[in-house]
């Protein structure tokens, strides 16, 4: 665990890249989920921010 | 001695031309290779999507092009993502794709585990597994309407042989509560042999002194199966769910060939609803946004199927 927030810290590429896909599904089940319309609401802009996140981190160093 | 064809083409240029391909680079020829296929997709991806992306904030009516396109920001976005039938739309789509990816890696993991164990007639049993994902959706689509008609189709006698129930007292296409079980278990009959195919190639990916050291250990076929069998073969998994998962989430042929979105509209998944106001209702600018939001939502899945892709090639 201290691994992946010493990535984070050092801007690796992986941990950044598992934060982003972690970004990407949230806002995926959050667009599907039947339980609060709020969620669905706010899926868009999480969706869309984990997805550029990982297109900028995609370029950081390993 | 006969000319190569290399040497037949190099002949038949004319001097001029052969005189200004001789003074380029291999760098410059190589960009005038490549240069019609980046043209291409300029043409028929990107512009297509920056247009869309444009319209998106728009209240443009492609059936009405003579009329003003005023500017409305985030309007679009802000109407879809609060609307309830949209929500349902969605809520349809995710019962799709939960359930058809569930019965998939399912059916698919033990078919495939089944045909890794050798036994007589292995490639035969392959062969006739693999055969409902040759076909095209229109026709599976089709046969299967015939299949599920109460009065002569085969699906309602089989269900009738085996629970008594009178085969023309249910409607899977027709009933509220059956139809969207209706799409997944045609989904399911077509695309599980992919994802045993998938499987196989991860269960044979797997080395056999790995199992040989397990038996040596005295280790039982349960936990063998449980320790190397499922974490080796779960990348490859992934990457089914994924691939499953997106294309799914895209899935318009089928359905619409199958209930065409009904009974009312449980079946309408968001490619049928977004077809449905885009040419249907022609609210362009309204469904240039559904568009998008479904595209960043399969752009974020497909990046995450990449990274998984790139850690099965690591293996």
């Amino acid at each position: 665990m201290s691994g992946f927030f010493n990535g984070l810290m050092r801007f690796r590429r992986g941990p950044w890249e598992m934060l982003a896909s972690i970004l990407i599904a949230v806002g995926v089940i959050m667009l599907m989920q039947p339980v609060v319309l709020w969620a669905y609401t706010y899926s868009f802009i999480v969706t869309l921010t984990g997805t550029v996140m990982f297109i900028v981190v995609s370029h950081f160093p390993d | 001695m006969s000319d190569t064809p290399i040497d037949r083409v190099a002949k038949a240029t004319p001097p001029s031309v052969a005189a200004k391909i001789r003074g380029l680079s291999d760098r410059a020829i190589a960009w005038l290779f490549v240069l019609p296929t980046i043209f291409l997709l300029l043409a028929v991806n990107i512009f297509p999507l920056i247009w869309t992306i444009n319209l998106s904030f728009t209240n443009f009516r492609a059936n009405r092009p003579n009329r003003e396109v005023d500017y409305i920001g985030l309007r679009n976005y802000e109407r879809i993502l609060t609307d309830e039938d949209i929500w349902l739309t969605m809520q349809a789509t995710a019962h799709f794709l939960f359930w058809t990816i569930f019965f998939q890696v399912l059916i698919g993991f033990t078919l495939a585990w089944l045909i890794n164990r050798k036994f007589k007639g292995n490639d035969l049993w392959t062969t006739l597994i693999v055969l409902p994902m040759m076909l095209s959706p229109a026709v599976v689509g089709n046969f299967w309407t015939f299949l599920y008609q109460p009065q002569i189709g085969l699906f309602n006698y089989g269900i009738s042989f085996l629970t008594g129930i009178d085969p023309s007292s249910f409607q899977m296409i027709g009933d509220v509560s059956l139809a969207p079980w209706s799409i997944v278990i045609v989904d399911t009959w077509m695309w599980t042999p992919f994802v045993m195919l998938i499987c196989l190639a991860g269960l044979r990916s797997i080395p056999d002194y790995i199992y040989e050291a397990a038996e040596i250990d005295r280790a039982s076929q349960w936990r063998q199966f449980w320790t190397i069998t499922v974490p080796m073969v779960l990348p490859f998994l992934m990457l089914a769910v994924l691939f499953r998962g997106i294309e799914n989430f895209k899935m318009f042929d089928l359905v619409v060939q199958l209930t065409g979105g009904g009974p009312g509209s449980v079946t309408e998944l968001t490619s049928i609803n977004l077809k449905r106001e885009a040419f249907e209702k022609w609210r362009t600018g309204y469904s240039s946004a559904y568009a998008i939001i479904l595209f960043v939502t399969v752009f974020g899945l497909a990046s995450i199927y990449v990274k998984a892709l790139n850690k099965v090639k690591e293996r």
